[in-house]
């Protein structure tokens, strides 16, 4: 999706600024200066914890199974994080740590199963007794939510908070402004249209149904095959009216998950108790392992990477990576490297290329670029496999659908560094009539120095070709309202390649590709279709993927879809996003879900 | 004497108005004269790819719809009358002084410094304790003790306190008295309400860094100003009229050395009232300069006015009573 989870994730990292840059690098001195020790390795211990295999405490042992599986209660369990989230609100946030991190306090209808590996993206029910029942074609979604379900407290949840919590989290930008609106797009509306539950008080959105307590129909404008994802949103979790204060909301959350807030404060942090009544016989997945579970904001990303080295912190919330002087330091420490898990964020980084900017807009142009960057650069650019696996294909490997391939293949995936990519490009560049290549922009965001990294890998490359490549540097505040994201401002200043990194909000095949491929899709502003590929065919395969209810069927169409829009080489895929996550000792129940390219949170426990 | 408070109270509140109007335009007027829409400026504050309605209806909110001089009209009214807002069921009353409520959270302003005001003002007071008490200490004896291996060795560590980057030392000492030995392990501000040993504990390594920079830039001037003042005629005479040495060090000499620390002092405190951006960041402290931090990386506008404001005032404040103190400590300095 645009507002993508994991670019707003990334974007967090981002922020953090000057200042921490500046004490990033002190702390690689700091760091060199003073060696951090750990308290050697953990164990395993048995007992009834996630769906998953237990896995001895190694490198990488989080993506495989689950460490230190234990049912032991009791203790804190603290979370830190480098930044603030967007929101505490299930109604107001989008960013994916948010997510993972909400489903301890609420139950959205549907969630993913709490599991490593693959079985970590099949969706399960939560708040309802089963999936969606889909009708009249995909455009009408039925649940039932489980009975007799109450808030922390003690008063029912019925369906009509379900149907409140989408009003106020879609149709309230003046109060909400954070998550997305998929509800707002994929509902039908009001006639006038519906202006939410703040300013219209005389009734909520007609094409949400309720007909008794524990029932709840959505009426859709189109079908909608993956509309049990889109339910799986923290969006969809019970909102009592009476107590909802809007944009106050935040500051007294009402938990209907296992755990409830005890105290909140803006900026600085939150403490969660056990709720007590939440039933665990109404909810297979949630358990109460820790007493209390505390949460800090604006911890310096190093402090937050000592604390779980040391012990003092449980989890990096945002589960974007440790900075790089400690990755630096944990990665050339054995003892230390065993407790880190290189988890597939989900995102892809790609370069874009404009459909409309010329000569790529001639799609041999498009086709030398396929061939001549050289992604090994791009990998050592990025700070080597450890971020990030080379990709050849648009879909990243956690997604629904994705299918191993390679259209446009050089030796060792080294480009024009490699005689077969320097030749598949020059053919290419003759046949687009530039046979001594050509000159244009690379746009990238100016406070992502990642990214700038990989520009300039690129730059490298395409230079081999004779393909001159002006890397024009924006702020990412900015990068899709004003610049790359807006296709008259790309024309303009022929940007014919721009920067982009991609995730989804659900691991599907049209939660990834849809904003990025579909025609339909391209915007004057906030527009991530930056390529603006508008391919009737790409266009039709999309539509008719996201009608068909067949599950099966729907993910196979995903992959055709891939390799179709990769003909048309409206983007080069440089690398599948890997964020190496520390998993301190004491922590229990530990691994990696796909779903969220992070650690799952709901049962982390503590020792 | 009351007509300079008077004439120096009026001044404060005129240069206040002045730096709320710069801070103000800064970030609300330079935007639009670099050809910023209102549209786009609300585009900062809205989820990716918003609706129109919803641009609309968060530039209305946030009152980029107005005239510049109406918005800035709304702000200074806010402070002395309080404003009203709309984000939520009801109509919610953002009482004086009223900063306005965040662009990012839509969260009342002021309630959010006041929660962490005590963070920065236990910070800055714990540490200027230190800071005085050790750097003027050892100013002394080393002006005292010119030449003496004392003297050499504490000008030398002043030296390196005055040169080493905050976030440096700060980074250092957690290393290795927050990791490795766990001497203060896992820090965090608890209100000293709350348990005022474990405020102490918390604070003792951010209130010893940020003391180490300070002492040291204390202790050189306090050096230089003895130095100069015990060289004066009035000390050879204080002596020649047989005074106890230290009253004539310390009544004599070190109240006149006093009047440069003071000024300094009153400067260095007001700036770390209005948050100590630095120190907070690299300890993790949830005051004012973290808070600081936190808005310009979100530019959220109202929280970054707020703190301006709040930092002005502080040194303002802290500038007039340092000029009401010289009246105390120097006899020679009266108003009129």
């Amino acid at each position: 999706m645009p507002g993508s989870t994991k670019r707003v994730r990334r974007r967090t990292g981002g922020r953090r600024g000057k200042t921490a840059a500046i004490i990033a690098v002190a702390a690689t001195g700091a760091l060199v200066m003073t060696s951090c020790g750990s308290s050697g390795g953990s164990s395993t211990s048995s007992g009834a914890g996630p769906s998953g295999s237990s896995a001895k405490a190694e490198f990488n042992a989080g993506n495989k199974g689950i460490v230190n599986e234990s049912d032991h209660a009791g203790g804190t369990v603290t979370y830190q994080l480098s930044s603030t989230p967007d929101s505490m609100d299930p109604g107001n946030t989008y960013y994916a740590f948010m997510w993972d991190f909400s489903r301890l306090y609420t139950r959205a209808l549907t969630t993913f199963q709490p599991a490593p590996g693959q079985d970590g993206l099949k969706l399960v029910p939560d708040l309802a007794s089963g999936l969606g029942a889909p009708s009249d074609g995909g455009r009408t979604w039925t649940y039932h939510i489980r009975p007799d379900l109450k808030y922390s407290d003690g008063t029912p949840i019925t369906t009509a908070d379900v149907k409140y919590a989408v009003e106020r989290s879609n149709f309230a930008p003046e109060a909400l402004s954070n998550g997305p609106t998929y509800f707002h797009q994929y509902l039908q509306d009001n006639t006038p249209a519906y202006q939410g539950p703040y300013k219209d008080k005389t009734g909520g959105l007609n094409s949400i149904e309720t007909p008794d307590a524990t029932t709840i129909v959505f009426h859709l404008n189109q079908p909608f095959a993956d509309f049990d994802y889109l339910v799986s949103s923290p969006e969809t979790a019970p909102v009592p009216q009476a107590k909802d204060n809007g944009s106050d909301y935040v500051k007294n959350v009402v938990a209907s998950g296992s755990y409830m807030f005890a105290s909140y404060q803006d900026g600085v942090g939150a403490s969660l108790v056990k709720n007590p009544n939440w039933n665990p016989a109404s909810d297979p997945i949630r358990k109460q392992y820790p007493d209390r579970i505390n949460v800090q904001f604006n911890i310096a990303q190093t402090t937050v990477d000592n604390n779980l080295i040391a012990g003092n912190a449980t989890m990096d919330l945002a589960g974007a990576g440790m900075a790089a002087a400690t990755q630096a330091t944990v990665l050339g420490n054995p003892q230390q490297k065993a407790h880190v898990d290189d988890a597939v964020s989900g995102a892809l980084a790609y370069v874009a290329m404009s459909t409309n900017v010329a000569p790529l807009d001639n799609v041999h142009c498009r086709q030398a670029v396929e061939y001549a960057i050289d992604k090994q650069s791009v990998q050592t650019a990025t700070g080597g496999p450890i971020r990030g696996e080379i990709a050849s294909t648009i879909l990243p490997t956690s997604v629904s659908g994705y299918t191993p391939y390679n259209a446009y293949p050089t030796t060792d995936n080294k480009g024009a560094n490699s005689p077969d990519g320097l030749q598949k490009a020059k053919d290419q560049l003759a046949q687009c009539g530039h046979p001594d290549g050509f000159s244009t922009n690379l746009s990238a965001r100016s406070d992502r120095p990642n990214e700038v990294a990989i520009a300039q890998a690129v730059q490298a490359s395409l230079k081999q070709v004779g393909i001159n490549v002006n890397i024009q540097q924006y702020p990412s505040g900015k990068y899709f309202t004003d610049n790359a994201g807006a296709p008259a401002f790309v024309h303009a200043n022929d940007l014919g390649l721009m920067m982009m990194a991609w995730a989804p909000d659900w691991p599907t095949g049209y939660g990834f590709l849809e904003q990025i491929l579909d025609g339909n899709a391209i915007k004057a502003s906030g527009n991530s279709n930056l390529s603006e590929l508008n391919d009737p065919n790409v266009n039709q395969m999309l539509a008719a993927a996201i009608s068909n209810t067949d599950n099966a069927a729907r993910t196979a169409a995903w992959g055709d879809i891939d390799k179709a829009a990769m003909q048309q080489a409206p983007l080069v895929p440089l690398l599948y996003r890997l964020d190496p996550l520390y998993r301190p000792d004491a922590a229990t129940n530990v691994f990696v879900t796909p779903a969220y390219g992070m650690y799952d949170y709901l049962l982390v426990g503590t020792k | 004497m009351g007509a300079y408070v008077i004439r120096r109270t009026l001044a404060a509140i005129l240069l206040l108005f002045v730096v709320s109007a710069i801070t103000f335009a800064i970030f609300f007027l330079v935007p639009r004269l670099a050809g910023e829409s209102s549209s786009q400026l609300a585009a900062q504050y809205v989820g990716r790819d918003p609706s129109p309605e919803a641009l609309a209806a968060v530039k209305k909110n946030l009152g980029f719809d107005q005239p510049l001089y109406t918005q800035y009209w709304q702000f200074i009214h806010g402070i002395f009358a309080g404003r009203t807002f709309h984000y939520g069921p009801d109509a919610s009353h953002c009482a004086v002084p009223c900063f306005g409520y965040s662009f990012k959270t839509h969260l009342p302003v002021w309630p959010q410094i006041t929660q962490r005001l005590p963070v920065t003002l236990s910070l800055a007071f714990g540490a200027a304790v230190i800071w005085v008490f050790t750097g003027v200490t050892i100013g002394v004896i080393s002006a005292l003790k010119r030449g003496s291996i004392f003297d050499r060795l504490s000008m030398g560590i002043a030296l390196a306190g005055v040169s080493l980057p905050i976030f440096f030392t700060a980074l250092v000492s957690l290393s290795l008295f927050s990791y490795k030995w766990a001497i203060f392990p896992n820090l965090h501000y608890v209100p000293l309400t709350q348990d005022p040993v474990a405020w102490a504990k918390n604070l003792v390594l951010p209130w010893v860094t940020l003391a180490f920079l300070y002492s040291a830039l204390y202790a050189r001037l306090t050096r230089a100003g003895m130095l100069e003042t015990m060289a004066e005629d009035y000390i050879r005479t204080a002596r020649a009229k047989g005074l106890n040495e230290r009253v004539v060090v310390v009544r004599h000499g070190l109240r006149a050395a006093l009047t440069p620390i003071v000024t300094i002092f009153g400067l260095d405190l007001g700036l770390l009232l209005g948050g100590a951006v630095l120190t907070e960041t690299a300890f993790s402290l949830p005051g004012v300069g973290q808070y600081a931090v936190q808005a310009i990386n979100e530019n959220d506008l109202p929280k970054i006015m707020a703190v301006t404001t709040l930092a002005a005032f502080f040194i303002v404040i802290a500038n007039l009573l340092v000029d009401i103190l010289y009246v105390v400590l120097d006899p020679r300095v009266r108003y009129s």
